[in-house]
């Protein structure tokens, strides 16, 4: 079958880079986020390596405004596999609402990832990004050098030829990689049904509570969400189609409960999967801007 | 079927690219809501599209937009969906600078071209070139799609000679093409066949995706399996890597390309580590051998018949380079050679000649620029086996990396091995090195002195032989200029000449080594990567980089044989220092002020001596 095919040849595609940044470089390490790539990439680093272990650590960088949900699973799926995982969180402690979304990325994300690469001297850094999650994405190489503090010159950018990656890496300079870069989200849920893989319950439909901000659905996790006077959360059926920092996170109403609903509903569904990420917006320019600075 | 197609878009916007990429992304289902909305909403100055229509060229939009606020895209990947399954990857290079790099990137992993013609402007120089490029990256076969037929009428006469022009060109190139017929403006045969066009009953564009099939891939006689990583558990050991011809199965013999030890397969593991009864080319496979035999990151396992048949190890290869950095090729610089896992240190000693893309004839050639296409001859300081690149992309492709800055500065496409080469082995002689440095009770060793002409290396290089020479120690010196009046006295000044200098002046510092000499080298090598190349030609703990460092003025004061006052008066355009820039070490293994005392220096070059280990 076609779509199988396809899933076998996006695998071994990602088992091949994986397998080249273990032989290539000093001190790789893999970037997990908790979420749904995060999950596929994590299982084929496992599949990668098999009957041996997966030779690199596993860094989450934590805004500390993750979902409960979302850090629980963490820790089991480190329990589970047997995972070298490395918690970074920024001590200087910033909020989404003390300052703002952006200041808020930049301080608990980007400079907490730059600083905890930096500590541990990684040299090359695995990630879960796809191409089409947006359309500034399409151009990334699989292989992105990032230059002295991390910063993204879309100008030194290394040619990619057949599967040859340069990775020969100058003083100062680091790697990104990207595994799934040729992946499609709904790749990515149907790999994860095909492989069993399990993933975060969020991504289901459940009743939550949750209070409307600017026409976003946003789940109240905890006490810290600061409510207008007299508002409630509501109980509604909502999931989630990414997953970030709960405050910075819309939910789509739904009524998709298994796996095959989730992937039913993806295929009718035409709307951009970052539409929910509150941080993105304001253009194709956005990413663009955020990665020239260090962001993933 | 092959159930992932990679395509190479060729063609430029004013050819309508856009929008026929546009109409398969919107019917593949690879546009959102958003995306739709917005092509519905906008209107480009002069469009004719009715409102309230899609203009499917804004689809693929976000990337022109880019380009506009001179954010690079060099190559964008798109994906489309076909309603058979069929994945298909679109590479597209939109942008107009750094195009020949660009196409090449796209084309190197292209199974098919689809190639747009104008058909108010038919073949062009644009054309060729695409097919040129495409051709050379090893892509076979095209789809031409006639565009814009809706401005002609649908005159079949103006489709039939403009599909004869187009096969004649993709055949000029050896490369075979179906035509379409098409507007992508109106979507005739696009995804949908159109009755504006019905003397033609071939397959739409979309059609034509879905039904292409690529050559069979390699047979046996291809075996290749490159080994990514070692892989070791608990009394396993498994190599790992990806199938690139074979199949590969248990129970086969193979050969460790370059090695020459030969085992055979035990186990062949798919991804997760099952046991699988064979693999095909792309599957990622860890392999068991049956023996304990010594193989590494950047082996090559293949049956040992292919080793009589073209990929035994040479160190001399022709190969077709295109070279995309800014800085030229510089002959007699040591680049590295990656090949897929492996990496060895190669040296271009010949450019053959300049490509001139759209006539594909050869041009006289000394160096090649950014974008230039040339056919070189290049060695490696080790055998490697690499394959001809039209049989075989994975194995026969190799880039060149700047070993300073570690840009990729060139993709190399292997023409055959140099007989050259092959037949070069070098004979293991009984009197060794050691022995003759033993004879000489010392160990040899090489100090290579660079610096500003007038720095004071040669007076230095003379006081340092004095003094070990009356300590009964035999040395050798090689000084720039005493070697350019001989061996090198066919070299200039240009970069290129002086990376061929120092690379001479190397070699032979080599084999005084191995003579069982203390070797001290005198000379500017004012390049950092020339320099490079010469370490790496020696064992660490054999050779020591020591800078001169002389303030300019002083040099200037001295000028012993007279060279600044000449580049002054303009005589010297090469000058170092004054025409041509002297990059100093970044890490030398001494710095010795070539203003001071002679004494003193001589003392610290001799502490350098001493200090380096008694065993290399």
């Amino acid at each position: 079958m076609a779509e199988e095919d396809v899933l076998d040849m996006l695998e071994a595609e990602a088992i091949h880079v994986l397998r080249e940044v273990a032989g290539a470089f000093r001190r790789p390490v893999l970037l997990y986020s908790i979420g749904k790539d995060s999950s596929v990439l994590l299982h084929l680093a496992v599949k990668a390596f098999a009957p041996g272990r997966m030779p690199f650590p596993v860094l989450h960088v934590d805004t500390g405004w993750k979902f409960r949900e979302m850090i629980a699973f963490r820790d089991e799926t480190a329990r589970r596999l047997g995972l070298d995982l490395r918690v970074h969180t920024n001590p200087e402690g910033a909020t989404p609402f003390t300052h703002g979304a952006h200041e808020y990325t930049r301080i608990m994300k980007t400079v907490t990832l730059r600083r905890a690469l930096d500590d541990s001297g990684f040299d090359a850094a695995i990630g879960g990004a796809r191409r089409d999650e947006e359309r500034s994405r399409a151009k990334e190489r699989i292989f992105s050098l990032r230059q002295p503090g991390h910063r993204w010159d879309p100008r030194s950018q290394r040619p990619e030829f057949w599967w040859s990656a340069n990775t020969e890496l100058a003083d100062g300079q680091t790697m990104r990689v990207f595994p799934l870069s040729n992946w499609t989200e709904l790749d990515v849920w149907r790999y994860i049904r095909r492989e069993s893989i399990p993933v975060v319950p969020l991504y289901f439909s459940a009743p939550r509570p949750v209070v409307e901000r600017n026409g976003s659905l946003i789940m109240v996790d905890d006490e810290r969400y600061p409510l207008s006077p007299g508002e409630q959360p509501r109980l509604r059926r909502v999931r989630f189609r990414t997953l970030g920092c709960y405050p910075l996170t819309a939910a789509v109403e739904s009524k998709a409960e298994t796996l095959d609903e989730v992937i039913d509903e993806m295929r009718l569904d035409r709307r951009s999967e970052r539409a929910g990420r509150l941080i993105d917006g304001e253009g194709g320019a956005s990413i663009e801007s955020k990665k020239s600075e260090g962001y993933f | 079927m092959t159930a992932m197609l990679r395509v190479i878009a060729c063609g430029s916007v004013d050819d309508g690219k856009s929008t026929l990429i546009g109409r398969l992304l919107a019917h593949a289902g690879g546009a959102t809501e958003e995306q739709l909305d917005h092509a519905r909403r906008t209107r480009r100055g002069g469009s004719t599209i009715p409102a309230g229509a899609v203009d499917y060229s804004l689809l693929t939009d976000g990337l022109e937009a880019e380009h506009e606020q001179g954010i690079t895209i060099d190559v964008a990947y798109l994906f489309l969906d076909l309603p058979s399954g069929r994945r298909v990857i679109i590479a597209d290079a939109p942008g107009h600078e750094q195009y020949t790099r660009n196409m090449a990137v796209a084309a190197s992993t292209a199974d098919v071209a689809v190639l747009l013609v104008d058909a108010a402007k038919g073949v062009r120089e644009q054309t060729r070139r695409h097919l040129a490029i495409c051709a050379l990256m090893g892509v076979r076969a095209v789809i031409a799609v006639v565009n814009k037929l809706d401005a002609t009428g649908y005159d079949q006469a103006v489709f039939d000679r403009l599909a004869s022009e187009a096969q004649a060109a993709a055949a000029g190139f050896d490369v075979a093409a179906s035509v379409i017929p098409a507007s992508a403006l109106n979507g005739d045969n696009v995804v949908e066949r159109s009755p504006n066009l019905p003397w033609y009953d071939g397959p739409t564009l979309l059609g034509a995706l879905t039904a292409w099939e690529p050559p069979r891939p390699g047979s046996a006689r291809d075996y290749r399996l490159p080994v990514q990583y070692v892989i070791r558990a608990d009394g396993f050991r498994g190599l790992a890597g990806t199938v690139t011809g074979g199949p590969v199965r248990p129970g086969d013999t193979v050969a460790v390309a370059g090695g020459g030890a030969t085992s055979t397969i035990d186990r062949v593991l798919g991804p997760g580590g099952h046991d699988l009864g064979q693999a095909g080319p792309g599957t990622p496979v860890t392999v068991t051998l049956a023996d304990d035999v010594d193989v590494r990151r950047g082996d090559l396992l293949t049956t040992p018949g292919a080793l009589g048949d073209g990929l035994s190890p040479a160190t001399a290869y022709s190969a077709t380079l295109v070279w995309t950095s800014e800085e030229p090729l510089r002959h007699g610089r040591s680049y590295l050679l990656l090949a897929g896992p492996r990496t060895v240190p190669a040296t271009v000693t010949a450019v053959r000649g300049r490509m001139e893309v759209v006539s594909g004839r050869r041009l006289a050639a000394r160096t090649l620029g950014l974008n230039d296409i040339g056919t070189v001859e290049l060695t490696t300081d080790t055998p490697v086996s690499l394959d001809g690149y039209q049989a075989c992309r994975d194995t026969g492709g190799f880039l060149l990396v700047d070993r300073v800055s570690k840009e990729t500065v060139a993709a190399g496409m292997v023409r055959h091995a140099l007989r050259r080469g092959r037949n070069v082995v070098p004979h293991a002689y009984t009197v060794d090195r050691d022995a003759r440095q033993r004879l000489k009770g010392q160990r040899a060793r090489v100090l290579w002195l660079t610096g500003l002409p007038g720095a004071g290396k040669s007076t230095i290089a003379n006081a340092l032989e004095r003094r070990l020479h009356g300590m009964g120690l035999h040395t050798y010196v090689l000084d720039g200029d005493n070697v350019r009046s001989g061996l090198n006295k066919d070299l200039g000044f240009t970069p290129e000449d002086r990376a061929e200098n120092v690379r001479r002046v190397a070699e032979l510092a080599r084999i005084l080594l191995d003579a069982g000499l203390i070797v001290i080298v005198a000379l500017v090598s004012p390049y950092r990567a020339d320099r490079a190349t010469a370490r790496s030609l020696f064992q660490p703990g054999d050779f020591a980089e020591v800078w001169v460092d002389t303030p300019a003025e002083v040099c200037v004061r001295r000028d012993p044989k007279g060279l600044y006052a000449q580049a002054e008066a303009g005589r010297l355009p090469n000058m170092t220092g004054l025409g041509q820039v002297y990059e100093p070490p970044e890490h030398p293994d001494l710095v010795v002020d070539g203003s001071g005392s002679l004494d003193d220096v001589t003392d610290e070059l001799c502490g350098l001596l001493d200090g380096m280990p008694a065993e290399p």
